[in-house]
């Protein structure tokens, strides 16, 4: 195990290669899915912006809030 | 075929079909890694004069083939979305750009990773180097000239102009090792005959070029469909889908 792990004296080139790769292939899996759940999200609002203005709105940016 | 296309086209359509295809794609992909990953470190034999530095190329080579294949892919669709004005053209090449800066980037740093024990050094000022460095900047251009315009119209045209301009670095990466005299080795799959790399070394190779090429399938459809929301913002079925 540990020579396979040493890679024959190569492991700390070989192994770093395939963590940056892989994770890398794996940030972009979940930052695709929430560019999806953002969408989602944007559109939400938006629909519920559209039958009451302010709605979904952060409390400080309804309207009537005090500037 | 052209109803089937316009179907396909359409986009309450494509959002479903993505949503359905992008778990199978990845999860194929995904099992093709481990297969790839268990034949490039465990099953194929060391390299006769690299050893074992070698097994970098299972996910350099990949890398480096993904990085040029979805700039094509990312130009070419931008072109038919700037020509024949498709949103849904212009929505797969913004969202191939993250996908291949991010296998240009593992390009970069697998290759210095591989670079420093056989030639010596992380980085030269290479031909092949150089321009595939280029290429990380032409993508970080793109994504970079989107995000700078409200206008989603507008930067879906703009962008599409600096994609297929970029285009002409595609073949100078690819032909850098041939034109000039450059540090970094030929291709040993891609040669006319036969290729130059053993079988129980190839095979799992060609397994990593599957599963990537598989991977960008997948993630390309899931960013898709966010691309999709967006432009499709004051649609009928969107209103639909969030109060569903």
């Amino acid at each position: 195990m540990s020579e396979f792990l040493s890679m024959g004296g190569y492991g700390v080139f070989v192994w770093p290669s395939f963590v940056v790769t892989l994770a890398l292939m794996l940030i972009n899996v979940f930052a695709a899915r929430s560019a999806v759940r953002r969408a989602l999200l944007e559109a939400r609002q938006r629909f519920a912006r559209e039958r009451s203005p302010g709605a979904g709105d952060p409390p400080w940016q309804r309207e009537g809030a005090a500037q | 075929m052209w109803t089937w296309f316009n179907k396909l086209a359409s986009p309450p359509h494509f959002y479903r079909l993505a949503g359905t295809l992008a778990p199978w794609f990845g999860w194929i992909a995904g099992a093709l890694i481990i297969a790839g990953l268990y034949g490039g470190l465990v099953l194929a034999p060391a390299d006769y004069q690299q050893g074992d530095a070698f097994r970098i190329i299972y996910v350099h080579a990949p890398s480096a083939w993904m990085s040029l294949f979805i700039y094509v892919v990312m130009a070419l669709s931008a072109a038919i979305g700037f020509i024949w004005r498709m949103k849904l053209a212009h929505a797969v090449a913004a969202a191939s750009a993250p996908i291949g800066a991010s296998f240009t980037l593992a390009t970069l740093v697998t290759g210095a990773l591989w670079g420093q024990p056989m030639w010596g050094t992380w980085w030269a000022w290479d031909p092949r180097l150089t321009s595939e460095l280029i290429l990380l900047f032409l993508y970080i251009g793109y994504m970079a000239l989107r995000a700078s315009m409200d206008d989603l119209q507008r930067a879906d045209r703009a962008s599409a102009v600096l994609a297929i301009v970029g285009l002409v670095n595609v073949p100078i990466i690819h032909y850098s090792v041939v034109w000039w005299n450059s540090l970094h080795q030929v291709s040993s799959v891609t040669r006319l005959g036969k290729p130059t790399i053993s079988t129980s070394m190839l095979v799992p190779l060609l397994v990593m070029f599957l599963a990537f090429t598989l991977y960008y399938v997948a993630v390309l459809l899931v960013r898709v469909r966010a691309e999709v929301l967006r432009r499709e913002r004051n649609a009928g079925w969107v209103r639909e889908l969030v109060h569903a």
